[in-house]
């Protein structure tokens, strides 16, 4: 039976369940308005590690073990862990999972990792290949200003588009079986680059890729953007939040402005947290999604959202070289009960 | 949908009348206030100095270590990156600006070892200026060598 439908899209036969969620924040993020939403939230940046980077491995496996427990499983009930981050040949996950000798699949998406951790796990699932899997994301914001931006101590100002990246990981187990939310659809998204070079802009870089997600989505499941109770972007930020309405509304979509949002924007206080444009990050759409939607969805609070982790495929070689950012943009549909 | 080779023109537009704004006015008159602030402290230590007898020169040198010093401090107590945040160009600009562009990346980079951590990376920021500071002043140097003999 052919589960692919439309262009991009995968209907699954039976819809894996997202049997649990977790989320670790980091301090700044703990001050937001979001901050009753976390499982756990990081008195400091470094948790008694010596490097940010060993912090946020050390984030990674907490997250998972929160997850499985929470999914009342061992690690070793997990067949696959599916996951990324923004650091350096992915360093953050694989040390993270390192200890848990379950098989990994290290993903990159840049901050979209999310939505391709949960989209290839849900494909693992009613592929037949696995009964329980993890998927999951995370990223820290100092390991990310040292790698792409500068060192943390330097006293220089954000240009006011700029967004601020998460600390934190947001882990799910996804299952063949049980109870809980149902992922019914996946869009892979495609690379959508539209020239845009600003580093210091990613909203901008990555809303025509999730604006191509969206319209390609609803054009393979043939739906109405009302169909969903949410549609919530990844990390676009007011900025890229803002493009995403314009460029939808030239494509004829007008979504009512209570029914989309963005992770970035969710997570922030803008003027009170002095955050600029918002969240981004690997971490924002993951913990976000874990920590604050995930529950709305397993009550039923929300019958339904479109998920859709955005990602900026830059490096610093490819701007150092001035390159522009190639965006790209998954989008998971999750039901809250299937009928 | 599909993007054409004009929409990237047409993005673009989009984006720069998205994009928020900087308030510049506001920006300049906090650079004015603290740089003006640093250079005004700087101007009286080096008056004092040259009142104690220290040579104009001298004054001139030590009022700049005290800079150094002050900031690679406040630097590592993580409170230069809070003031130039606020001040931006004001801090920048000054001594105070090189001085804590050498000392945030020596801080960051000691994770990766003293030798090819810290001693390898703490110029990654000031290099730049060290190069061209140097090339500027020799081609200055020429001309002004050869400026003598109009």
């Amino acid at each position: 039976m052919n589960k692919k439908i439309g262009n991009q899209t995968i209907k699954f036969a039976s819809p894996p369940v997202i049997i649990s969620a977790a989320s670790i924040a980091g301090k700044k993020e703990g001050e937001g308005p979001l901050k009753k939403y976390f499982d756990v939230i990081l008195s400091d940046n470094l948790k008694g590690e010596k490097s940010w980077e060993k912090a946020e491995s050390k984030i990674v496996e907490n997250t998972i073990k929160i997850a499985v427990y929470k999914a009342g499983l061992t690690i070793d009930d997990i067949d696959y862990i599916f996951g990324g981050d923004l650091l350096n040949q992915d360093t953050g996950s694989t040390f993270g999972v390192r200890n848990f000798r379950r098989p990994f699949f290290g993903l990159f998406g840049a901050c979209s990792t999310m939505g391709e951790a949960m989209g290839l796990a849900a494909m693992a699932i009613d592929g037949g290949f696995a009964k329980n899997v993890i998927a999951g994301a995370s990223s820290h914001f100092c390991a990310s200003e040292k790698q792409f931006r500068f060192p943390l101590d330097m006293g220089n100002q954000r240009p006011q588009s700029s967004t601020w990246t998460i600390t934190g990981d947001g882990t799910v187990v996804i299952s063949n079986k049980g109870s809980g939310p149902r992922i019914t659809h996946v869009t892979a998204g495609k690379i959508v680059d539209l020239g845009v070079k600003d580093a210091n802009n990613m909203g901008a870089a990555m809303a025509p890729a999730a604006c191509d997600t969206i319209v390609t989505h609803l054009k393979d499941t043939k739906r109405s953007p009302n169909y969903y109770d949410l549609i919530v972007t990844g990390d676009l930020g007011y900025v890229g939040h803002t493009l995403l309405k314009q460029l939808l509304a030239q494509e004829g979509i007008y979504i009512n402005e209570e029914k989309i949002t963005d992770c970035g924007i969710e997570i922030f206080n803008k003027t009170a947290q002095d955050t600029h444009s918002g969240g981004s990050g690997c971490a924002c759409s993951a913990v976000t999604f874990c920590g604050y939607f995930y529950p709305k969805l397993k009550t039923g609070e929300l019958k339904n959202i479109l998920f859709i982790p955005t990602g900026a495929l830059m490096s610093t070689t490819s701007s150092g070289q001035g390159e522009s950012i190639p965006g790209i943009a998954h989008a998971i549909a999750i039901e809250s009960r299937v009928k | 949908m599909e993007f054409y080779k004009g929409d990237a023109e047409k993005y673009k537009r989009m984006v720069k009348n998205t994009e928020p704004k900087s308030p510049i006015l506001f920006d300049c008159i906090k650079a004015f206030i603290v740089g003006g602030g640093i250079c005004v402290v700087g101007q009286i230590l080096t008056n004092n100095f040259i009142k104690t007898g220290y040579s104009s020169d001298d004054s001139a040198l030590i009022t700049n270590i005290i800079f150094i010093l002050a900031t690679a401090i406040l630097t590592g107590l993580g409170l230069f990156s809070k003031i130039g945040r606020f001040s931006g160009a004001g801090t920048i600009v000054p001594i105070t600006g090189f001085a804590n562009s050498v000392v945030a990346p020596a801080i960051e980079f000691k994770k990766e070892g003293i030798v090819m951590g810290l001693g390898s990376k703490m110029f990654v920021v000031a290099g730049p200026v060290i190069v061209y500071g140097v090339l500027t002043s020799m081609a200055a140097g020429i001309i002004y060598y050869f400026w003598r003999f109009f």
